[in-house]
């Protein structure tokens, strides 16, 4: 099942004028974007490993679910995040969501732009909207991580159970 | 909106996307999804895009292809059709249902105009809330109630037993539960212009809280002006039979302006309009007038009592309650229901009921219970969440302006 068109809504409630239209778009939903080179964790999150330092945000299935962010809660700067842990939240108009780290780690740096543009998540989920830089205390920890073949199916079973 | 605790339910999406183990599993995955209840217009749902969750037994969708946000903000620029079939209609009949009504609710039932209704409470005997339904008199041998879907089976058990006992005693009283007809709620401004198109009687000639049995598409129907969305509109009863005919035709009829609109929005209009959702902002413990619903008690039945629990909210109406249901403007996150909250100097005060991000006034909007003396709209408090205290503001209630249609 696709969510993406949820997000997309504002696009989509300019062209459905007419209940026909929407039966139509209704049959095109597509899936959510997964990007080569990244892995994910199964609480949809996406690292990005960039050596010394990996970069953190949610998915476009995960923004896809919540709709649009409202609110984002970050760490400070300087502090340790840990592999499976919360490190902050995401708030949409439908609910709250908190984010996991995929890694354990120092955080290096914040997506300040976040706190004023908390759409950037749904807009821009893997390059505007990231949340965090990390200094990975354990790099081999990225190994168990899923792939982007692997989460697409994730997703997918994930989907078919609800 | 009347029903299960709706913003749990964002909750558990939300949930499954953090699928942290040490979180309890929400209640709502229990139900197998085989096991849930589907109105006559589940399948039109679907193919209309409508994602589809459990709520109170029954499989509804809470939103479709536009954002909740964009659907709650249609509703009041345009217009929101909503299936709210899930909800349990009922019909007293006989010439004692009134007397008979009168004692399970605040309402003064007897007073009512033919044709008339009004939000009741139902109350327990220590004065707490059952449920909160809207009751209608169609004649005087003749009351229509609309109950919550997640206290159905609770109402009816109630309702029930004390038919029976009154029914030992003599009186005149029978009910139906209208199974065979589905609920819709047309609400916003398009509401009334479009029904219009639908039937020859005239809406402009009625108003909000006021009934009809009327031809709507063709079809005889139950029509209240009324809903829970703070706008101008209609719950249109109608057979079940012809309910999806009905619901395409007023899509049509308003030539796409009025769309679908699931339980997401509805939730979002309904906290914007300071209205209470059962289960959340109301509760077996809560009095109607600790929830603000004073105004619900009839000023007869505030005279005589002769409800269950009257003992108790007659003393609150005298006194003033130790508690009561307040709106807040906040910073920071959006509150959720059971966030706390604080006085300015760091004392308990109280919990947040319901909260969010409202689509219209695009600002955090939340409701919840403080102490009394610190009710007052203007009162600076702070509201706790996720361990960091939030500012926030007592503030008058509905949050936006309510437009209901009544004579100038």
């Amino acid at each position: 099942m696709a969510l993406k068109l949820w997000a997309s809504s504002t696009a989509n409630a300019l062209k459905l004028s007419n209940g026909r239209a929407r039966a139509t778009f209704s049959i095109s939903r597509s899936f959510s974007s997964v990007l080569d080179g990244l892995k994910y964790s199964s609480s949809h999150e996406w690292i990005k490993d960039e050596g010394s330092v990996a970069t953190i945000g949610i998915t476009d299935h995960a923004q896809g679910h919540l709709g649009e962010v409202v609110f984002v809660e970050l760490p400070e700067s300087g502090s340790s995040v840990s592999k499976g842990s919360g490190f902050g939240a995401v708030e949409s108009v439908k609910a709250t969501s908190d984010v996991n780290s995929p890694i354990s780690g120092e955080v290096v740096e914040v997506n300040k732009k976040l706190t004023e543009t908390p759409g950037l998540i749904n807009s821009s989920p893997y390059e505007e909207g990231w949340m965090i830089k990390v200094k990975p205390s354990n790099p081999t920890e990225l190994d168990s991580l899923l792939g982007p073949a692997e989460y697409t199916k994730f997703c997918e079973e994930e989907d078919a159970h609800h | 909106m009347r029903g299960a605790a709706l913003w749990q339910l964002g909750q558990s999406l939300s949930r499954r996307l953090s699928n942290s183990s040490n979180r309890p599993k929400p209640r709502f995955f229990s139900a197998a999804a085989a096991e849930l209840k589907k109105t006559a217009l589940h399948d039109f749902h679907v193919e209309n895009g409508g994602k589809m969750v459990p709520f109170a037994g029954w499989s509804m969708p809470i939103q479709y292809k536009d954002s909740i946000m964009d659907s709650t903000v249609n509703c009041r620029e345009n217009g929101g059709l909503f299936d709210v079939s899930h909800m349990c209609g009922l019909s007293l009949t006989g010439k004692d249902s009134a007397t008979f009504l009168e004692r399970l609710v605040v309402a003064d039932v007897a007073g009512l105009r033919p044709g008339t209704g009004t939000l009741t409470v139902f109350t327990n005997e220590r004065g707490g809330a059952i449920d909160d339904s809207v009751v209608t008199k169609v004649r005087e041998d003749h009351i229509y109630l609309v109950v919550n879907a997640g206290c159905r089976d609770k109402d009816l058990a109630h309702i029930g037993e004390h038919l029976e006992a009154f029914k030992a005693k003599g009186g005149d009283v029978s009910w139906h539960i209208h199974d065979e007809r589905s609920l819709l709620a047309l609400q916003g401004p398009l509401a009334a212009p479009v029904l219009q198109l639908l039937t020859k009687d005239d809406l402009s000639k009625m108003y909000f809280g006021e009934f009809k049995t009327l031809d709507i598409n063709g079809f005889k129907c139950f029509l209240t002006r009324t809903g829970y969305t703070g706008e101008d509109g209609f719950e249109i009863s109608v057979p079940s039979e012809n309910a999806l005919d009905l619901a395409k035709a007023i899509l049509e009829k308003s030539e796409g302006k009025v769309r679908l609109t699931g339980l997401g929005a509805r939730d979002s209009l309904r906290l914007e309009a300071g209205l209470c959702l059962y289960g959340n902002d109301m509760e077996q413990h809560t009095t109607p007038v600790e929830a603000g619903l004073s105004w619900a008690i009839g000023k007869r039945r505030r005279a005589e009592g002769g409800f269950l629990g009257a003992d108790v909210i007659l003393k609150q109406l005298e006194e003033g309650p130790s508690i009561r249901r307040v709106g807040f403007f906040s910073s920071g996150p959006p509150p959720r229901s059971h966030s706390e909250i604080l006085s300015s100097n760091g004392e308990k005060l109280g919990e947040i009921t319901s909260g969010g991000f409202s689509p219209c006034l695009k600002k955090n909007i939340a409701m919840g219970y403080v102490k009394s003396g610190s009710h007052k709209p203007g009162t600076e408090v702070k509201i706790v969440i996720r361990g960091k205290s939030n500012d926030a503001v007592v503030t008058k209630m509905p949050f936006v302006a309510t437009k209901y249609y009544k004579p100038s």
